[in-house]
Parts: C-alpha cells; structure tokens; sequence
C-alpha cells in the first residue's frame, strides 16, 4: 500500500468535510446569493463585503476571530454551552463551522454571477404564466443556473479540501477528528518523512488539477446551454 | 363611445409613473373585447403602459380594473402570477431548459383558470404541431415566437398582452406570422392589447386605437374612426391614411380585378383569391387619393367615387393639406398640395370626385 493507514484516514476525513461543507453551503450560500443579486437594500454592499472578507483575509486571522465566537466566552461557544454541546473548537464540527465561513464565496461568487446572468426576463415570463416567485425560482433559477451551481459546488468543495490555515487555528491536529490532508502532509514534512509527504503531496496535486480540469473543460458546454 | 363602454364591460387604466427622463401619466378607458393597439414612437410609454397592466412595473400611483375587478388602487396590488392575462414579450423569451411542449405546458400546469383554450386549439391555431418535440434553439425566429404566442394563450388568459410580438423579426417572419395573429383575431373572443409603432400592423389587427406621445394618450377609439381623423395629434408621416371594412363583391377574372364594397361605394383592387363575400379590410393612403371637380372619363384611374368634403387640415408640411372627404357613410382622406386645394377651390360642403389610385388588401 502506498498509502499508511492514517493517511487514509485524514484523506476520508477531509472527503467527508468538504462534502459537508458543500452540501451546508449550497444550502446557505443559494438564498444569500439570490438576496445579493435581487435585492435593491442598502444592505446589499455591506453584506456582499462580508461575504468575500474570506478571499483577502489570512486564514489565521480568520481563524483567530473564529476561535474567539467559539470559545467558552464567545456567543457561539456560550450557545454551544447552554444546548449541552460542549465547546467547538478542536473537534470536526467546529471545524466545519469554520470551513462554512472561510469558503462561503467560493459558493456565493459564482452563483451570483449565474443568477445575475439569467436576468431578469425568464423571472418575468413565469409570473405571466401564473409561477409564483418561490415557483419560478425552483422551476426556472435553477435549471438555468445548474452550471453556475456545479462550478460553485466545486470551487466550494476543492477550496474546502485545500485549507490549511483555519484548520490549524480551530482544528489543530487530532488525528481522526481534525486531521485534513494538508495537516498530515505538513506533519510528514515536519517528521522528515519525505516519501510519504510526497505521495500525499501527489494524490493532491492530481486531484486539484482534476477539479480545474473539470471546470475548464465544462465551460464551454456550459455557455452553448 | 364612453357611454356605450359605460355599459359594456371594459378595461380601466390609470398609471402616474415618474421616472429620471420619463413620465407616463395615463387615465384611459379600453373595450374588453378585440384588439386595441397602443400605438406610438418609441418612448412614447406604450411599453411601460402594458407593463403596468400586466403588474410587471408598479407605478406608485395607480388604478387598474379589469371588468370590475380591481387589480391595482391603492390599497390592492395583485401581483402578475395572480392576473388571468398572457404576455408576448418582443423576445420570445423561451425558457431554454424545456421544449417547445414543455413551455407550452409550464403555464397550462400553472392555470387555475378553466381552459377556454386548450393545448391543442393553441397547437393548431399557431401551426406549432411539428415543431412540439424541438428543444427551443433549435427553432427559428418565427418560430420561436409562434411558440411564445402559443404559450400565452394556453394559460387560457382573459387578457392578452402582446409587446411589439413582430418587431425583433425581419420582414419575412413578420409575413409568416402575421396571418396566425390574424386567426387569433377571428377565433378567439379574447381582448387583445398590442403594443405597436408599425401603422401597418395597426391598419391589419386593431379594431381600437391607443395612440400615445411622450408618455401621454393623445388619441383613443375605434380604430376606422380614429384613422380618418384628420387632427390627429401624431405623426404618421407617409402612413397617414384610412381603414375600411369591406366585402368581397364581384370578381373580374378577364382583368384579374376584385370590387371591394364598403360603407358608401366600392373600389377594384387587384384579385389576391379571396370568395365573393368574404369580409376583408382595405387601406387607402392619403397620398394615393387624388380629387378632381369634374369626373374624369380619360384616366388611368379605376376608382372614381363621388363625395363631399367635409374637413381640410395643414398636413406636416406647409405646403400639403390634409382633406378629409365623406364617400357614403365612410371616410376618406386626401393629401394634396395646398396649391391645388386653392386652384380647385376646395372648400367644406362642397361636392368633389375622388380618385383612388392604389387599394391595399390587409391580409
């Protein structure tokens, strides 16, 4: 096997993270996208502002705050207290509460340009043919925008399986809990363990590449649809 | 006319919308039953005054009632998926996720309404039958707004709004679609509102005339009426000119001439097939009525009618007039140059004869 035991745990790990976090995100990231494209608020700047913070902010700044909201005397730790979850950081949901934040615009981006790139028309054709605007959204948005939704699935999901910084902020290293593929990599390199940091390193590589490939070859498709 | 709407059902539109560079301000009265055109240059607001019927635009200040039902006032806004109306948008606008059947379907699905048009009265009428199974980028233009049009009615709509349904299409489609409006027109007891700058359209399709500048209803009524005005506040340039609802009544086949009679006489236009008895609507321009004081045996002329001025207005230019002429019981108009209205002495009452030189078919 090229692969030790523990480093198919923290590739299964970061697998099941990066799902999660997709799956979260296309959930949360879906209605604040659709928010920023169609409302006329003043919130709106602010708002987007937030949203894209992660794409300029180090990831250990990003990481200290969070840690800060999550700790015994954040409000999300006090939360966490009260319903008797114990406190979140250094365990896998923490961790995924942080991925949320840290890769919302890699789901949010790109949605956002599909929605506004649907424009305003088709909206208007399904209210003329009797589609509510909760209808026309699930009829409509969404098939319109399936090729916005599986690059931002994927960016969001690649984006997820790369992080490093915030994991190490709020995860640390725990085997089996908190330790992502990139972690296990930087401690091989830290043990001087070369081979394997370099087998890991590969599956990586190929995969990222794989993922872009992906995007890239489908974008032509998606502009023909 | 108000009056007889009064009792009637009808169509109450009132809109004040104020916007950077434009203003509609509209308080008008439309017939619930066949097509009124609203007719303008572009800007004009004949647009946004459709819009704001289908409750697609919201103006601030508003009244819309559709045969007593209140659609908008200032305390009701029914949103557009709650009004029975169909919309052809200038763009047929198909979603290209689904087919040709698959829009149609998308509002049948949808209509709560009971189906006074079903799919295939919508299918049949539209001459769409081969083209259902086709995803929407493989049809063409014309086509592609057959489809739109037949995706509207089949939502069985009380109400049908058409914007400017031909203007994206060149001449040819505009020709392949024309007739199948026409059909609309015949077959269905649906009002229709059509957004229009094309006088030629108007002239074919409209029964009532909206004619609206700058944001502004300048003139409304009866189509043949409102034509044969010759005060009308819009420019119609080289279009100026009457509508006449006529019947087929002889057909000279040796000549291949056809008699259309009308209100108050009959005028020969070259035979294009139609039945002796058929109805159909001629189109007699300004500019191809020439009048004479005496009749003219020696002309090339085939259509001389005798009438009676009863109106002489400045055309465009100061040096053309406009002589609105009585032939029977309808109207015709005449351009002519103020020189020959001086030399020929034209006045109001007076008896004249009519030369018609080209008789348009509109169909």
């Amino acid at each position: 096997m090229l692969l030790s035991d523990s480093d198919l745990e923290a590739i299964w790990l970061t697998v099941k993270l990066a799902s999660i976090v997709t799956a979260i995100l296309l959930l949360v990231g879906t209605p604040i996208a659709w928010w920023l494209v169609r409302s006329r608020s003043w919130w709106k700047g602010p708002i987007g502002a937030v949203v894209a913070l992660p794409l300029v902010l180090p990831p250990s700044v990003l990481g200290f705050y969070l840690l800060l909201v999550m700790g015994p005397d954040g409000p999300v730790g006090h939360l966490t207290r009260v319903l008797g979850v114990g406190p979140l950081p250094f365990t896998f949901w923490g961790l995924v509460l942080a991925s949320v934040f840290y890769s919302l615009p890699f789901m949010v981006q790109p949605l956002q340009n599909a929605f506004e790139a649907i424009g305003d028309r088709p909206l208007e054709v399904a209210a003329t043919l009797r589609a509510s605007p909760l209808d026309a959204f699930f009829s409509v948005v969404l098939p319109l925008a399936r090729p916005g939704f599986l690059t931002a699935g994927i960016m969001t999901f690649a984006h997820t399986v790369g992080e490093f910084g915030v994991v190490l902020m709020i995860g640390g290293n725990l085997p089996g809990i908190t330790r992502v593929v990139s972690v296990q990599i930087y401690d091989h390199v830290e043990a001087l363990e070369y081979a394997q940091a370099h087998r890991l390193a590969a599956v990586m590589l190929i995969f990222a590449f794989l993922v872009l490939l992906a995007l890239y070859a489908w974008r032509p498709n998606a502009k023909k649809a | 006319m108000q009056k007889r709407l009064e009792a009637m059902e009808k169509i109450e539109a009132r809109f004040h919308v104020d916007w950077p560079g434009f203003s509609l301000e509209v308080d008008c009265v439309l017939p619930d039953r066949g097509v009124t055109a609203l007719f303008g240059p572009s800007g004009s607001g004949k647009t946004t005054l459709l819009r704001c019927i289908a409750g697609l635009e919201r103006a601030r200040k508003g009244f819309l009632s559709f045969k007593g039902e209140i659609w908008q006032d200032d305390t009701t806004w029914l949103p557009t998926h709650k009004r029975p109306l169909g919309y052809v948008f200038q763009e047929a606008s198909l979603f290209p996720h689904l087919t040709a059947l698959g829009n149609l379907r998308y509002g049948i699905k949808r209509a709560t309404t009971e189906h006074k048009v079903s799919l295939d009265q919508a299918v049949e009428l539209l001459g769409i039958g081969h083209l259902l199974d086709r995803k929407t980028d493989r049809l063409s233009g014309g086509e592609r707004q057959r489809v739109a049009i037949a995706r509207a009615l089949a939502v069985s709509p009380r109400l049908l709004l058409m914007d400017e349904p031909l203007a994206a299409l060149d001449l040819k489609r505009k020709q392949e679609i024309l007739p199948y409006l026409e059909r609309l027109h015949d077959e269905l007891e649906i009002p229709v509102l059509y957004v229009s700058h094309s006088p030629d359209e108007v002239a074919r399709l409209a029964d009532h005339l909206v004619a609206m500048e700058e944001g502004r209803v300048v003139a409304s009524g009866p189509l043949i009426e409102t034509l044969a005005r010759i005060d009308l506040p819009i420019r119609l340039g080289e279009d100026i000119g009457v509508v006449l609802d006529a019947v087929v009544g002889e057909r000279d086949e040796a000549w291949h001439l056809a008699r259309m009679d009308f209100p108050g006489g009959s005028l020969w236009t070259r035979d294009m097939g139609n039945v002796v008895g058929r109805k159909v609507r001629v189109r007699v321009l300004a500019r191809d009525v020439s009048v004479t004081r005496k009749h003219q045996a020696q002309t090339s002329i085939q259509n001389i009618l005798p009438g009676r001025v009863s109106a002489i207005a400045n055309d465009e230019h100061p040096g053309l007039a406009l002589v609105r002429i009585q032939v029977g019981a309808s109207v015709l108009i005449a351009r002519l140059a103020k020189r020959a209205v001086a030399a020929l002495e034209v006045s109001p009452g007076q008896e004249i004869w009519v030369q018609v030189k080209t008789v348009a078919l509109l169909e």
